[in-house]
C-alpha cells in the first residue's frame, strides 16, 4: 500500500480546492497524543462518521487516511456516478421533447469534458462537508500516511506509533483486477480510473454487469459512446429481483446498450488500434472492437499490509476480516466497520455500521447490523430500489409470502411526468398485512424507498398505509396504491367466503 | 362463405380447429412423421410441433378427420423414426441420451443450425408420445405405438439433465455442454418435472419440482392474485395435457389456487392491461389481447405519433412488465377458450371482425402487429407455426369434449408424476 497519491484530474482551480479539502498539500501530521481513545484505519464514509460520532462523544480520536479522504463513495463511487448519470438523463430528456412539445434541441451534442467538469465541481463542493480543516477543527487528529498494526493495541502511522484503547479498521474495498488474459496488457479502467477520462471513448466495452458496470454503461451510452456490456451470468443483474431486472434490461436496451450475457472474455489483445476483447458464448466465438475497457467484476477488501497478524486479526484476503455480529475482530479491541468486512458496499451501510461499531468499543455490545432494513439503490433510469426481504429469500427462509404491485403506468403522477416505467412491488407476509420488503422500479425508485423504510421502521402495515394521505398527484402514491390493493384483496377474499 | 365472426360458437369452433389442424397434413413428413416448425419453405422440424401433433391425432380420429388406423400408422411411422434415429454425442445426429436436438432435418432427420439438444422439447415431444400411447388401446399397430412409447420414455435420462444441480438444465450442446438459460420463476416447464419425476429408468428427484418452485412469486397484480409469468403461451403449454382443475400441489395449495385458475386469473390480467394500453397500441382492448411469444416485426425503431416506437422480432412478449411492442398473437386468445370461454370467444370474435387478414384459409397467423404500418391493415406474420396450431387443436378439443385430459387423466406416467411432485386432490 504506497502512500503515492495521484494528482486530481481537472481544471486548476477546482483541483486545488479539491485537495485543499481531501489532502492539502501543505498537511502536516500532528503531534501524537498517547495513547487514543479511538485510532481508525481509512477515512472514507465509515472512517469519518465514526471519527465524528467518537468525537461528540467526547473520546480522542486519530483518524489516519493513505490517500484522499472521502473514500471510494466521494472520489470513485456514488458521487462521481450519480452526476454522470444526472447528465446523462438531461441528455436524454432533451433527446425525448417533443414528447412534451418543445422543438428547441433537437438532438442535443455532448461536451464531454463539461460533463465531467461539472462532476469535480459537485466532489469538491461535497468534499468541504467533511475536510481536513473540520475535521481537525473537530479535534480529529487527522494523519496522511500509510497504517499498520505493530502490535495488539499499537498502529503505525507512517513511523509514528499510535497507541489506541480501541481502534476501527475502514479501509474499504477497491475493484477486483482482471484476470483475464491480455487484459493488464492492453489497459482497462475501473470505478477508480474511469472518472478521470478526459475524451468520451466512442466504443466502450463494460466486463460485468454488476449494478455499478450498468449505472456507468448506460450513463456512456447516452453520453454517445456504444456501449456493451458482457457477462457471464446468463441473467441481467442476476441478484435484482426478476420482473426490476428484465424492465431495466429492456430500458437500456432502448438506449442503445447491446447487453451480451452468458458471455465470458476468454482474452484481450491489442488489433491496430483497436482494444479486442475475445469472447465465447456457449459455443459461440466472438471478438469485440472498441477503445475503452471497463472492469466491473466486483471488489476485494483492502486487508493487505495492514499486519493485522501483529494485531492478532485474522483474515482472508478473499473474504476479508472476520467479524462478529458486533463488528469486533478477533482482537477484542479492534472493530471493523464498512466495506472492508461488509458485502453490500453501500454508502449507508458503511456510515451506519461506523457509528455501531464506536457504540459497541465504549458501550454495551448492543449494537447489531439490522440486515433485513437496508434500502439500496441501482441508480440506472429507471433506478431500481430495494429494501428487506425477496423472494428468493423469503423462500430459504421458508416464510410464505405475497407481493401487492402497482404499475407505474397506472400512477397519474408517473404518467403526467413521462415516467411510467416501473412498478412498486410490496412484499407482505401472507395471510396477514405486515411489511417485510419491496422492490421499486421508477425514475425515482431511490427517493420511493425511504419512505417504505420509514414505514416498515415504524411497524405500519398495509392496513394503516392504505389510509395515510399522500399529495396527489405524486409518485409515491403508488406506494399507498400498493395498500389499497391488499385492502380491496382482503376485501374480495372476505367477500368471496 | 359466412364471415368467421358472424358463425355460430359451435361453427366458428369447428371451422377454426379443423384449420389448425389441416396445418399437419399439409407439413408433415408422412415418411418419417416429422413436422415443419413453420409453413416457411425450408423450415425444418420441432420436436415439439411433432409432440402437439401426435395430440392431435386422436382429435382427427374423433372428429372424423382422419380414419382411426390412417392415424395409428402415422403415429406408428413418427415413434419408429425417433427409436431408430441416431443417438450419441456427435454432432450431426438426432438425439442424445434420449433427448432430441430442438430442431430437424425434414428428411434426414438430423440435426440443423447447430441447435441445442433441447430438454423442455423432448418434454412436450414425450407428452404426445404418451398421449399416443393412451389413445391407441387396440392391437397392431397400436400394440406397436404402446410398446415404442414405454422405450422411448424410458430411454431419456432425465437424471443427467440435471447436470448434478437440483433442478434440470434447459439444453445441451456437443460443442459446450450444458447451456446456463437462468430460467427463474413460473413458466412452462411444470410437465418436464411431472414426466421426469415418473420416469422408471432415470428419474429427477421429486424434490427437483419443489426446488423449482422455490421461485415462484405470488403477486396481486391488476388487481388479480396470480402466479406470474409474462408471456400467455407459459400458462397453456402444460396445461394442454394436463388436467389441472382442482388438482394443487404444495405451492398452490397454500394459496387456495390451482394452475388452471391461475391461466384464468392470467387471462383477466392480461385482458385488463389490454383494456388499460398503457403504451397506446393500436387496437389494444379488453377483447383484443394475446401477449405471447411469438413472431414480430423485427428489431426497427421509428417515430410515431410523436414517440419513439420500437418493435421486435420472435421474442416471448408479456404483460403487464412487457416486454410488449404492440404485437399479439392471434391465436392466443382462441387457445385460452377451455379456461374462459366468454373471455376467449368474444376476443377472437372481435379480433376476426377488426382484422379479418389475421386468419386465412380459417388458420391464424403467428403473429400480428396492427401499429405498425396502421394505414396498411398493420404488420402480419408470415405463414404459421406449428405450435400455435397445434395447441389451438388440443385446447379447443379440452373445451369441447376434455378429450385430450381425459386421455392423459388415464396416463400411468402423467398420474405418478404428478403425485410424486406433491400434487394432491381433485381427479388425482
Amino acid at each position: 500500500m504506497s502512500a503515492t497519491v495521484p494528482p486530481p484530474k481537472g481544471d486548476p482551480a477546482t483541483q486545488d480546492d479539491f485537495l485543499r479539502r481531501v489532502r492539502p498539500p501543505e498537511w502536516r501530521n500532528p503531534q501524537p497524543r498517547q495513547p487514543y481513545d479511538l485510532v481508525i484505519v481509512g477515512a472514507g464514509p465509515a472512517g469519518l462518521s465514526a471519527a465524528e460520532f467518537a468525537r461528540r462523544q467526547g473520546r480522542s480520536v486519530a483518524l489516519i487516511e493513505r490517500c484522499w479522504l472521502g473514500g471510494n463513495s466521494l472520489n470513485s463511487g456514488s458521487i462521481p456516478s450519480r452526476a454522470i448519470i444526472r447528465a446523462a438523463q438531461a441528455l436524454s430528456f432533451l433527446r425525448d421533447e417533443e414528447d412534451y412539445g418543445s422543438m428547441a434541441f433537437k438532438r442535443p451534442a455532448t461536451d464531454f469534458s463539461a460533463v465531467m467538469a461539472r462532476m469535480r465541481r459537485i466532489r469538491t463542493r461535497l468534499a468541504e462537508y467533511h475536510s481536513a480543516d473540520r475535521l481537525r477543527n473537530q479535534g480529529i487528529d487527522l494523519y496522511f500516511c500509510d497504517a499498520r498494526f505493530a502490535g495488539p493495541d499499537v498502529l503505525l502511522a507512517g513511523d509514528t506509533p499510535l497507541r489506541f484503547k480501541k481502534a476501527i479498521i475502514a479501509t474499504g474495498a477497491r475493484p477486483k483486477p482482471s484476470d483475464i488474459p491480455g487484459l493488464d496488457r492492453i489497459g482497462y479502467l475501473t470505478s477508480d480510473s474511469i472518472f478521470d477520462l478526459t475524451e468520451l471513448p466512442r466504443r466502450l466495452g463494460v466486463i460485468g454487469g454488476g449494478p455499478l458496470g450498468c449505472e456507468l454503461a448506460q450513463a456512456f451510452c447516452r453520453l454517445g459512446s456504444r456501449v456493451t456490456i458482457l457477462q457471464n451470468d446468463p441473467r441481467f443483474l442476476p441478484e435484482v429481483e426478476r420482473d426490476a431486472a428484465e424492465l431495466l434490461s429492456m430500458s437500456m436496451s432502448r438506449d442503445g446498450v447491446e447487453t451480451r450475457l452468458n458471455t465470458s472474455v476468454v482474452g484481450a489483445r491489442m488489433d491496430g488500434g483497436d482494444k479486442c476483447l475475445d469472447t465465447v458464448n456457449d459455443d459461440v466465438k466472438c471478438s469485440i472492437a472498441v477503445d475503452e475497457v471497463m472492469l466491473s467484476i466486483g471488489r476485494v477488501r483492502n486487508v493487505e499490509n495492514l499486519g493485522l497478524d501483529a494485531a492478532n486479526i485474522d483474515f482472508d484476503p478473499a473474504r476479508g476480516l472476520d467479524v462478529d455480529e458486533f463488528l469486533r475482530t478477533t482482537n477484542p479491541d479492534v472493530y471493523a466497520a464498512g466495506d472492508v468486512c461488509d458485502w453490500h458496499h453501500f454508502t449507508n451501510v458503511a456510515e451506519s455500521s461506523a457509528r455501531m461499531a464506536v457504540q459497541n468499543a465504549f458501550g454495551a455490545m448492543i449494537e447489531r447490523p439490522d440486515q433485513s432494513k437496508i434500502p439500496w439503490c441501482t441508480y440506472c433510469d429507471p433506478e431500481i430500489a430495494h429494501i428487506g426481504i425477496d423472494v428468493r429469500e423469503a423462500s430459504r427462509q421458508s416464510i410464505p409470502i405475497k407481493s401487492f404491485t402497482v404499475m407505474m403506468q397506472d400512477v397519474d403522477r408517473a404518467i403526467t411526468d413521462g415516467q411510467d416505467d416501473g412498478f412498486v412491488k410490496i412484499y407482505v407476509r401472507d395471510g396477514t398485512d405486515q411489511i417485510l420488503g419491496a422492490t421499486v422500479v421508477a425514475t425515482h425508485a431511490s427517493e420511493l424507498i425511504n419512505e417504505i423504510s420509514v414505514i416498515m421502521s415504524a411497524g405500519i402495515g398495509m392496513r394503516r398505509l392504505a389510509t395515510i394521505l399522500h399529495t396527489y398527484p405524486a409518485q409515491s402514491d403508488a406506494i399507498r396504491l400498493a395498500a389499497v390493493a391488499y385492502l380491496n384483496n382482503q376485501n374480495a377474499t372476505s367477500a368471496g367466503r | 362463405m359466412q364471415a368467421l365472426h358472424e358463425l355460430t360458437d359451435g361453427a366458428l369452433l369447428d371451422r377454426l380447429q379443423r384449420g389448425a389442424f389441416a396445418y399437419f397434413a399439409e407439413n408433415t413428413n408422412t415418411r418419417n412423421g416429422l413436422v415443419a416448425d413453420t409453413s416457411r419453405a425450408g423450415s425444418p422440424c420441432s420436436i415439439a410441433v411433432v409432440g402437439f401433433a401426435l395430440s392431435c391425432y386422436p382429435v382427427a380420429v374423433q372428429r372424423n378427420w382422419m380414419s382411426r388406423p390412417e392415424a395409428a400408422a402415422l403415429t406408428l411411422k413418427t415413434l419408429e423414426f425417433f427409436w431408430h434415429s441416431a443417438q450419441g454425442d456427435r454432432p450431426d445426429v438426432t438425439g442424445f441420451k434420449g433427448f432430441y436436438y430442438h430442431f430437424l432435418d425434414m428428411q434426414s432427420g438430423r440435426r440443423v443450425w447447430q441447435c441445442e439438444l433441447s430438454v423442455v422439447d423432448t418434454t412436450l415431444l414425450m407428452a404426445g408420445i404418451l398421449t399416443a400411447a393412451c389413445y391407441f388401446d387396440g392391437v397392431g399397430d397400436e400394440q406397436r405405438i404402446r410398446d415404442l412409447s414405454d422405450a422411448l420414455y424410458r430411454r431419456v435420462d432425465w437424471q443427467w439433465a440435471r447436470n448434478g444441480r437440483e433442478t434440470v438444465s434447459q439444453g445441451w450442446k456437443p460443442e459446450c455442454g450444458f447451456l446456463h438459460y437462468g430460467w427463474e420463476g413460473y413458466n412452462e416447464a411444470t410437465i418436464v418435472y411431472v414426466l421426469g419425476i415418473s420416469s422408471p429408468t432415470h428419474p429427477l428427484p421429486a424434490a427437483s419440482f419443489a426446488g423449482w418452485t422455490d421461485t415462484y412469486q405470488w403477486e396481486n397484480l391488476l388487481g388479480h392474485d396470480v402466479l406470474y409469468s409474462g408471456p400467455l403461451f407459459t400458462h397453456l403449454f402444460s396445461h394442454a395435457w394436463i388436467d389441472y382443475r382442482g388438482v394443487q400441489d404444495g405451492f398452490m395449495r397454500e394459496r387456495g389456487s390451482d394452475y388452471f385458475e391461475n391461466t384464468r386469473s392470467t387471462i383477466a390480467v392480461h385482458r385488463e392491461y389490454c383494456a388499460r394500453n398503457p403504451r397506446g397500441y393500436e387496437g389494444y382492448d379488453g377483447d383484443l389481447w394475446g401477449i405471447t411469444a411469438g413472431d414480430g416485426p423485427g428489431d426497427r425503431e421509428m417515430r410515431q405519433d410523436h414517440r419513439d416506437r420500437r418493435f421486435f422480432g420472435y421474442m416471448s412478449r408479456g404483460a403487464p412488465y412487457g416486454p410488449d411492442d404492440g404485437t399479439i398473437a392471434p391465436w392466443a386468445m382462441l387457445s385460452t377458450v377451455p379456461f374462459d370461454a366468454e373471455a376467449a370467444l368474444r376476443g377472437t370474435r372481435h379480433l376476426l371482425q377488426t382484422y379479418p387478414q389475421v386468419c386465412s384459409n380459417d388458420r391464424f397467423s403467428s403473429g400480428f402487429n396492427p401499429t405498425l404500418r396502421a394505414q396498411e391493415g398493420g404488420w402480419l406474420s408470415e405463414g404459421c407455426y406449428g405450435l400455435d396450431q397445434g395447441l389451438l387443436v388440443m385446447m379447443i378439443e379440452n373445451y369441447r369434449t376434455g378429450l385430450i385430459w381425459e386421455i392423459t387423466r388415464n396416463c400411468p406416467v402423467i398420474r405418478a408424476g404428478l403425485t410424486d411432485a406433491g400434487f394432491t386432490g381433485g381427479w388425482l
